[in-house]
């Protein structure tokens, strides 16, 4: 490579050592750019978390407890037949995001409403046995949801979220 | 002139070395199986020395930074999922508080922290008289030989003290140990532990099981590191090629020779 | 300069460039800037530093993301980030070996300047600025080696701001306010903390002005003459130094990568695994290794206040060097006797290095006073007497001019008069 002669080259070849030593140089600042971002993303501490056991034997009807999950509010409710039925009788023509309630529950615990506590407009946590429907009401910008969750007046586009969750058994329940 | 870079680079290793020689007796070389460039853990070996750290060490020793869930990771001893969720619920976790405001017992999992032995540094001096056993998290790290020190002096019982030392009750002399002086007795004789796989438990197995072990729980990441060092430096060898003669080219636009 | 007739090459550029002339700036200083041809590998570590700056910048608001500035919390958030973080353990130990890297590279950019007689006039201002940049690194890399809150991180802290009770009158008051309490305890840690994160951004600051008081009169070179007005002794600065900086770059780069890899904790102290414990000391305090010639400065006087005063003084005489050594003549290529003195400094420091990390008694103690007597001397009785005595050998009147011949001294510029 470094005969005399080398600066007499076509400049094709001048310029490929130019544009393979570039490449592989911006290639290597890339993979050092990849640590510095993923480092932001959720540890293995954080990860680990991913999931909550719920002992639910003690919540009656009609009432419901508020655990944490990943740093957000789950609200598990406990609902009355006179609830349930309230929820099934709404036209799905009535909501802003049309769901059945029975697609909010699980098959033969459709007592059990269990669902991500934020309001999905901007975050919120609703408070519950407000509104207008019976159910949830975001005091923060006035998004007011039905007893199944389900957004029924004010600016959130969609119902409140259902987690991934399953019963063990008829007492214990594990989220995530 | 050129000898410069070398001269420094030795005399920073020599400075850094001295005082992790000197004092106690020079510790024994074990050929680990992650020394080296490409050294790995030997999974079977990792596995064996958490039995012989949780029957044995844990009852005086803590491991305050490591989780259940560390030993399923890569890199690790890699117990499957169904065995660590196994482990983490033989041990009970202080939880809570509940509803009623009431601190409980459950049984542990995967994301609880290693249970310690006592509930504070006063309580383990207490058992101990006097002696605090250490945190074993990082302990090859915080000792100047590293592993092979830690093995040497799990294998320094065997030794008389020299006649013209005095050895005090409730101290026990050890070859390799700084100072030849160790609060802890033997911790293993031959047998301490029963290994599933038929190896047989020696002294010296069980040394250097725990040793790997301890290895592993003071730098979780070592084989990634290993992984991704020799493909860093192997990248970096290429750049320096590829650099190296775009500079001559550029450089023989003003000089013929160089 | 060359930077007066630059235009951007696009509208946009130049329509830019004529509100904010950053283009012309970059251009004058990054691109056409006129260096000497006859710059050797010695002259790369002032990008190598650069470099490490920002590496440790960019690492260091990394770890900041993940570390707690709490005694309590300290050294657990470390090691929540050596095994729990995304790739922390790879952020952490570059940052904790680019400190060891970035005084390997300064150390090497001094001797650089002492041997080649880079701080004499005109280049006085670039030279001090360089220490005030180096007094720095040596502040922000003791108080990053205290973030992890081991035993070496305290008791390194307990000493050093100890140094500062030495002042006489006012000496206590001084460490209990450096402190916020009585001893090295939780407020230590927090404003430490502040601190190494303000100091780097303050070197960054100083850099700027180090490489604007640079372009000034223009790079020193092996020859240590000034350049010829007519150009014909210097390159641009890119792509020709940029290639060359560049190579030297990666080199370094393959040695930092050798420690991070596979010798990560090499550089450190074992005993800062151990969490803080105000009750034990270590059996050896020792200072980080680049500190440690300073350490051996402090220990070889048996007086508190003299010891002190006698390792601040070490630094500190570094900015009257330019003043101290009356010689004409910058290299050391020409200055015979001077190289050999140069030589004998080195060797002195790597003394004291080495007596640094000793325990302070006997042949040690006598030995690490000897070299501070002689690093003393070396500046203040040597270098001003050398510049009247020593006879200096004949100076080429050019980087490109023929040289006298007959002297062996002058390979460096025998290559370049080849090289025309």
């Amino acid at each position: 490579m470094n005969k005399k002669s080398d600066y007499k080259d076509k400049p094709t070849r001048r310029e490929f050592i130019h544009i393979a030593t570039t490449t592989v140089g911006v290639v290597g600042v890339g993979c050092v750019a990849l640590p510095l971002v993923t480092q932001m993303n959720p540890d293995a501490s954080v990860k680990a978390l991913a999931k909550v056991e719920v002992d639910v034997s003690r919540i009656s009807k009609g009432n419901e407890v508020t655990v944490m999950w990943r740093g957000k509010p789950i609200f598990i409710r406990r609902r009355t037949d006179q609830e349930i039925n309230k929820a099934r009788n709404v036209s799905l023509k009535d909501l802003k995001d049309p769901q059945k309630d029975e697609d909010r529950v699980k098959k033969g615990k459709d007592e059990w409403l269990i669902m991500v506590g934020v309001c999905t407009h901007l975050g919120c946590v609703p408070l519950k046995q407000q509104g207008e429907f019976g159910g949830w009401f975001c005091p923060c910008h006035g998004s007011h949801y039905d007893i199944s969750g389900r957004i029924r007046k004010g600016p959130a586009p969609v119902n409140m979220e259902i987690p991934n969750y399953e019963f063990v058994s008829d007492s214990k329940l594990i989220i995530g | 002139m050129r000898n410069f870079f070398l001269v420094i680079l030795t005399s920073i290793f020599i400075c850094t070395n001295i005082f992790a020689a000197g004092e106690a007796t020079k510790p024994l070389k074990v050929d680990w199986s992650f020394n080296g460039f490409f050294g790995k853990f030997d999974r079977a070996q990792l596995q064996r020395g958490y039995q012989v750290y949780k029957e044995v060490c844990a009852s005086c020793h803590s491991m305050r930074y490591l989780s259940y869930r560390n030993l399923s990771e890569v890199g690790g001893p890699e117990f499957s999922i169904a065995e660590v969720k196994a482990i983490a619920s033989s041990f009970q976790i202080k939880d809570g508080p509940n509803e009623d405001g009431e601190m409980f017992e459950r049984n542990g999992l995967p994301k609880d922290r290693f249970v310690s032995p006592y509930p504070n540094e006063k309580a383990a001096r207490a058992a101990n008289g006097g002696a605090y056993p250490p945190d074993m998290s990082v302990l090859v790290k915080a000792r100047a030989g590293g592993a092979n020190y830690i093995y040497s002096v799990l294998m320094g019982y065997d030794e008389k003290p020299p006649s013209n030392m005095k050895i005090e009750e409730g101290v026990y002399y050890n070859k390799y140990m700084a100072g030849n002086k160790i609060r802890m007795s033997q911790p293993l004789v031959d047998g301490s532990v029963t290994y599933s796989d038929g190896t047989k438990p020696t002294v010296s197995q069980m040394s250097k099981d725990v040793t790997a072990f301890l290895t592993w729980t003071a730098e979780p990441h070592l084989e990634k590191r290993k992984r991704i060092g020799f493909k860093t430096i192997l990248y970096l060898l290429i750049f320096s090629i590829l650099v190296f003669l775009s500079m001559k080219k550029i450089w023989s636009r003003i000089e013929t020779k160089m | 300069m060359s930077e007066i007739n630059y235009k951007p090459s696009s509208a946009i550029g130049r329509w830019f460039d004529e509100r904010l002339p950053l283009l012309t700036l970059f251009n004058g200083h990054l691109m056409q800037y006129p260096t000497p041809k006859n710059l050797n590998y010695w002259w790369t570590f002032g990008g190598i530093l650069t470099f490490c700056l920002i590496t440790q910048i960019i690492t260091g608001i990394v770890l900041a993301m993940h570390y707690t500035a709490h005694a309590d919390l300290a050294f657990s958030s470390v090691e929540h980030i050596m095994r729990d973080v995304n790739y922390g353990w790879l952020i952490r130990y570059i940052h904790a070996n680019g400190a060891s890297m970035f005084f390997l590279a300064v150390y090497i950019h001094i001797f650089r300047a002492l041997f080649y007689g880079s701080y004499k006039s005109p280049r006085e201002v670039i030279w001090i600025l360089g220490i005030l940049i180096y007094i720095l690194m040596m502040a922000a890399a003791f108080m990053g080696y205290v973030l992890p809150w081991g035993q070496m991180s305290f008791w390194g802290a307990t000493v050093i701001t100890n140094l500062f009770s030495a002042i006489p009158l006012v000496g206590e008051s001084v460490t209990q306010w450096l402190w916020g309490g009585y001893s090295v305890d939780n407020p230590t840690l927090t404003r430490f903390f502040s601190l190494h994160y303000l100091i780097p951004f303050l070197i960054l600051g100083l850099v700027v002005l180090h490489i604007w008081a640079l372009h000034v009169p223009g790079n020193n070179n092996p020859i240590g003459i000034d350049l010829k007005k007519d150009g014909s002794d210097t390159v641009s600065f890119h792509p020709y130094i940029v290639i060359k900086d560049l190579f030297a770059l990666v080199i370094f780069m393959i040695v930092f990568a050798g420690f991070v890899f596979y010798a990560p904790n090499v550089l450190g102290h074992s005993d800062n695994y151990i969490p803080a414990d105000p009750l034990v000391t270590p059996a050896h305090i020792v200072p980080e290794w680049y500190l440690l010639p300073f350490y051996a400065i402090l220990r070889s006087v048996p007086d508190k206040l003299g010891g002190v005063v006698l390792m601040f003084g070490a630094i500190f005489i570094l900015i009257a060097l330019p003043w101290l050594d009356t010689s004409k003549v910058r290299s050391a290529i020409f200055r015979p006797i001077y190289r050999q003195f140069f030589w004998l400094l080195v060797l002195d420091v790597f003394v004291l290095g080495y007596m640094g990390a000793m325990p302070a008694e006997g042949t040690y103690l006598l030995i690490g006073r000897i070299a501070t007597i002689y690093y003393f001397a070396h500046f203040l009785v040597v270098m001003p007497l050398l510049g009247f005595l020593e006879k200096t050998k004949p100076i080429p009147l050019s980087i490109a001019d023929p040289i006298i011949s007959g002297s062996g001294n002058f390979a460096a510029a025998r290559k370049d008069k080849s090289a025309v």
